[in-house]
């Protein structure tokens, strides 16, 4: 549902049905609402069986990057000879993106049980949830859950009777934005500095620990329970547009609508709908200039390619950009590109974990260029150098902070360019760096 | 070794390398150099600086070569415009917070910053309007201080003392731009072997306060030799400038300390540059010590040798070469001869993360080159003998108060050998200067029985001779037929005809690397007897 606004009949409420029902939140509540029932069909089954129905559901990661979370899943060695672990990245760091916030708020259940079947799945005894620093709020319910789930016989040494252990362990973060980055995070929890590692090794061969290891996204693993209940052929006939994006996504649509929040909807669903619609269109007199479709890491579209994009993986793409974790950052023509771009050069500038030598330097060099250009001290050669520094951070460090830090200045200055062009003919206002 | 073997070719140069193989390392194979920073052999790679970014035939994005393992048939490219223009970026990005200031930066003309940018850098800046970033100098421990503006955070120091010393003091503090090398709190960089990360440092960012503007790297002359601080042997470069010594640094030898050395081995070097040294061999007439020249101190230690009455005590350093050691100890050939040398010793201080790497309790160079040269390590028992004996030959060793009081009253007896002489010693009869290690020519055996070249490295003062061509042209006798050994080279080969364990070995075998030969007993046996 559009939460916190009550729910549009538009929209395909399943992960977040029970938003804003505090009595979803207990275990009774939750196994009163039909919980842990697939966790329970899921232990009867073997592994494999486990991973060829999530294959099968083309369930896709809702982290960002959209790996198939069934082939992720069978990429765990077969032999359980050493222990493997999963890892639930509930960091959710991503500006923009708030809905694994409400998945948590409301429904901890449903991710801890999500959390169960993947652990069958890979053969895990222990899940590791790494809630973001700043989420006291859904830590704390968390710990009543898994408390709960405990005292339930739903964790532990024996799941539900079936003679399977597995233990659940809540890791707080630190603040770090890299932590979301799934390598940055094993070194985090093992109690190293949250900088991404290189791959190879993947996760699957050496994660936490050094041992087998996979990484879920929270929207991922709260669809799960979903897919176990009701079957991977409903959940893959959940598709509007490309059969390779099914089921349902939560779109954490923030920014100058009328009605901001999450909303769930069938993937394939067109954007200009979710806007227009069900969040009520922008706010009044204003006109859509741009959006950022999939948290702050994404190019930005303009409003002719919003218009025509579709919401599923493919769909974004298509329209220039990538849907990422679905953090939707809507803008009208009230909004200042080059200051919102600035902004988010910033961001990385801070949140750097400062290893490759192109983004220590490049996101802090982009955002004084940014800055100068606000200013009204640009250059004419400004733009070329911005265009030249992003390409030099694009594709060529370990994890994608820096290709993050480039993408929204690129598809800017290409989209956007006029208004560049203004700050530097000095038609406009210099504004002040400020945030 | 039944390794299987890659084909790889890199810039048009096929190389078979075997599988597991890095591509920075076989492109070493095929001649080519791989631009890098954070990346060093013995250190893990995290493939961090992005400097060795490489294209990969059909792979989308460039690789970090010295991360990336070969695969049959890969082509890369180490030099393609792709490639070069990552790596101008790197260097672009490397430089703008990078001050100016070779002019006064020790690592300059050393530094891969400077080489890497000359060599492929932009020739000016586009980072013209701002400052760069600026943090104070900070000490680090006894030895090193940290200069953060020049720093290029590679991180090579800071995963040396992690992974190598496993004496995690320093870090990666802060993030992004702001990011520097920290140390643990109440932390200082006095690991014994943390002078380590001066030489690792690709630029001028961690000095040695010993080093610190002392001299400039193009004036430096560089010499192979070998660390005369304790039996470990480990290879090193003397730098000298002038004839002077300024610093020891490691030189690579995989089989011994890879690429290190300690902090009391690195500081060792200063009686190399004493200025009391002897310098043209002395007599004693009339109750006085006269200079001579060679043919007639030759002629009086002959003479010397051929009047000794009763047994004869030798005692020698350990940090004399093989060579040397060898040949004295020939000239010195009866049955009653008591040659020992004298073997300090001090804490054990390893590399933990270097198997077999140490600083070693016996603080010579050469305890088994002597032992192999028939020289005992009972320093008393031979210092006592002294005072019975019939002649005393002394083979510059280091005396104590206690060894001078013991060896000043032997009037007619005593030969030195030296480069000094103490006051002490003025009665002797003969005195001859000698060259130290970094003056001549020469062999330590290690202590696993590695026999290892060092190179001369400045001229000795004055007539100073090696000891080994003293010996020899006594051995020899005057005249013009005589046969004496006129190089080091030629002293070595005939080390074997002497002594069985040098036989058929060869200056040329040797190499700069060394190699092995049985040892008399074992290095432990060996300290048991010195203490």
């Amino acid at each position: 549902m559009g939460f916190p606004y009550p729910s549009d009949p538009r929209e395909t409420v399943l992960l977040s049905k029970y938003f804003g029902d505090a009595g979803a939140r207990s275990y009774t509540g939750w196994t009163e609402r039909g919980g842990y029932e697939g966790v329970k069909t899921a232990l009867g089954m073997a592994p494999e069986a486990v991973v060829e129905e999530m294959k099968a559901s083309g369930l896709r990661g809702r982290g960002g990057a959209g790996f198939p979370t069934g082939l992720k899943w069978s990429l765990m060695p077969k032999k359980a000879d050493k222990p493997h672990y999963l890892v639930c990245n509930a960091d959710e760091s991503e500006p923009g993106t708030f809905k694994d916030r409400e998945i948590m708020r409301w429904t901890p259940h449903a991710l801890i049980e999500g959390c169960l079947i993947a652990a069958h799945a890979i053969r895990a005894e222990r899940i590791y949830i790494y809630i973001r620093g700043e989420y006291t709020e859904p830590l704390a319910i968390m710990e009543r859950a898994v408390a709960e789930a405990y005292a339930n016989g739903a964790a532990g040494e024996n799941v539900f009777g079936s003679g399977t252990r597995i233990d659940v362990t809540l890791h707080r973060g630190a603040g770090a934005y890299i932590c979301g980055e799934e390598t940055a995070m094993l070194n985090s929890l093992e109690g190293k500095r949250g900088n991404p590692r290189i791959k190879p090794p993947y996760p699957a061969q050496a994660g936490v620990f050094g041992l087998p290891t996979t990484i879920n996204n929270v929207e991922t693993l709260a669809a799960v329970p979903h897919i176990m209940v009701r079957g991977a052929a409903w959940y893959k006939s959940l598709s509007l547009s490309n059969p390779k994006s099914t089921g349902t996504k939560l779109i954490s649509v923030c920014g100058h609508v009328a009605r901001p929040g999450n909303y769930e909807v069938t993937m394939g669903t067109p954007m200009r709908e979710l806007i227009y619609d069900m969040c009520g269109g922008m706010r009044p007199g204003r006109t859509l200039k741009a959006v950022i479709p999939g948290g702050s890491s994404v190019p930005i579209m303009n409003a002719e390619e919003a218009d025509r994009c579709l919401l599923d993986y493919e769909g974004v793409v298509a329209a220039g950009s990538m849907l990422g974790s679905a953090g939707m950052i809507v803008m009208d023509d009230s909004t200042d590109m080059v200051r919102a771009i600035w902004r988010l050069a910033k961001f990385y500038a801070h949140e750097s974990c400062a290893q490759c030598t192109q983004c220590r330097e490049g996101t802090a060099w982009t955002t004084k260029i940014l800055e100068r250009i606000l200013a009204g001290l640009g250059k004419e050669s400004d733009l070329q150098l911005l265009l030249d520094l992003s390409e030099n951070m694009t594709g060529k460090t370990i994890c994608v902070l820096s290709d993050s830090c480039a993408a929204p200045i690129v598809s800017g200055i290409q989209k956007f360019r006029g208004e560049f062009d203004a700050y530097l003919a000095k038609a406009r206002t210099p504004a002040m760096a400020t945030a | 070794m039944a390794d299987e073997l890659l084909t790889v070719t890199i810039d048009g140069i096929a190389v078979q390398v075997p599988k597991g193989t890095t591509i920075i390392e076989a492109a070493k194979q095929a001649g080519v150099l791989v631009p890098h920073y954070c990346y060093h052999p013995s250190l893990p790679s995290p493939a961090l600086c992005r400097m060795c970014l490489v294209e990969v035939e059909k792979s989308a994005k460039l690789q970090p070569a010295c991360v990336t393992a070969v695969s049959e048939g890969q082509v890369v490219h180490v030099s393609s415009e792709k490639a070069k223009e990552a790596r101008k970026g790197v260097l672009e990005f490397l430089l703008i917070n990078h001050p100016l200031d070779c002019p006064i930066c020790d690592q300059s003309g050393e530094c891969e910053l400077q080489d890497y940018t000359f060599q492929e850098g932009r020739a000016s800046t586009r980072y013209s309007e701002y400052a760069k970033r600026y943090n104070p100098v900070e000490d680090f421990g006894p030895d090193i201080i940290y200069v953060p503006n020049r720093c290029i955070l590679c991180t090579r120091c800071v995963r040396f003392m992690e992974d190598v010393a496993e004496t995690p003091v320093l870090n990666v503090s802060e993030r992004g731009d702001r990011a520097y090398i920290g140390i643990a709190p109440e932390q200082e960089l006095d690991h014994a072997w943390s002078g380590n990360v001066v030489d690792l440092c690709p630029v001028g960012s961690l000095l040695s306060k010993d080093f610190l503007h002392k001299a400039r790297a193009w004036d430096l002359d560089k010499t192979a030799s070998i660390c005369p601080g304790c039996t470990q042997g480990c290879n090193i470069n003397i730098d000298t400038r002038d004839d002077v010594v300024v610093r020891f640094r490691p030189r690579p030898n995989l089989d011994v300390n890879r690429h290190f050395m300690c902090d009391y081995g690195r500081m060792g070097y200063r009686w190399l540059n004493r200025g009391d040294r002897l310098e043209a061999p002395l007599m004693l007439d009339g109750g006085r010590l006269v200079a001579t020249d060679w043919d007639t101190a030759l002629d009086r230690f002959g003479a010397l040798l051929d009047d000794a009455a009763g047994p004869a005590v030798l005692l020698a350093s350990g940090r004399t070469a093989t060579e040397s050691l060898g040949f004295v100890r020939r000239l010195l050939d009866r049955p009653d001869v008591t040659a020992a040398i004298k073997v300090p010793l001090g804490d054990e201080a390893p590399l933990a993360g270097i198997p077999n790497l140490a600083l070693r309790r016996e603080r010579v160079p050469n305890l088994h080159g002597a032992q192999l040269a028939g020289y005992g390590t009972d320093w008393a028992a031979a210092v006592r003998a002294a005072s019975t004996a019939g002649l005393v030959v002394l083979l510059d060793p280091e005396l104590d108060r206690d060894d001078l009081a013991a060896l000043s009253g032997l009037p007619g007896r005593l030969v030195v050998m030296g480069t000094l002489l103490a006051d002490e010693l003025r009665g002797a009869e003969l005195v001859l200067p000698v060259t130290t290690m970094a003056e001549e020519n020469g062999t330590y055996v290690n202590r696993d029985g590695r026999v290892q070249r060092f190179l001369q490295a400045k001229a000795p003062p004055g007539m100073a001779r090696p000891a080994w061509w003293i010996a020899g042209e006594v051995l020899a006798g005057p005249g013009p037929d005589a046969d004496a050994p006129a190089t080091a080279a030629d002293a070595f080969a005939r080390l074997g005809a002497m002594y069985a364990a040098f036989a058929g070995l060869t200056y040329a075998e040797l190499g700069l690397t060394g190699r092995m030969i049985p040892l008399m007993g074992t290095s432990g046996a060996a300290a048991g007897a010195a203490r």
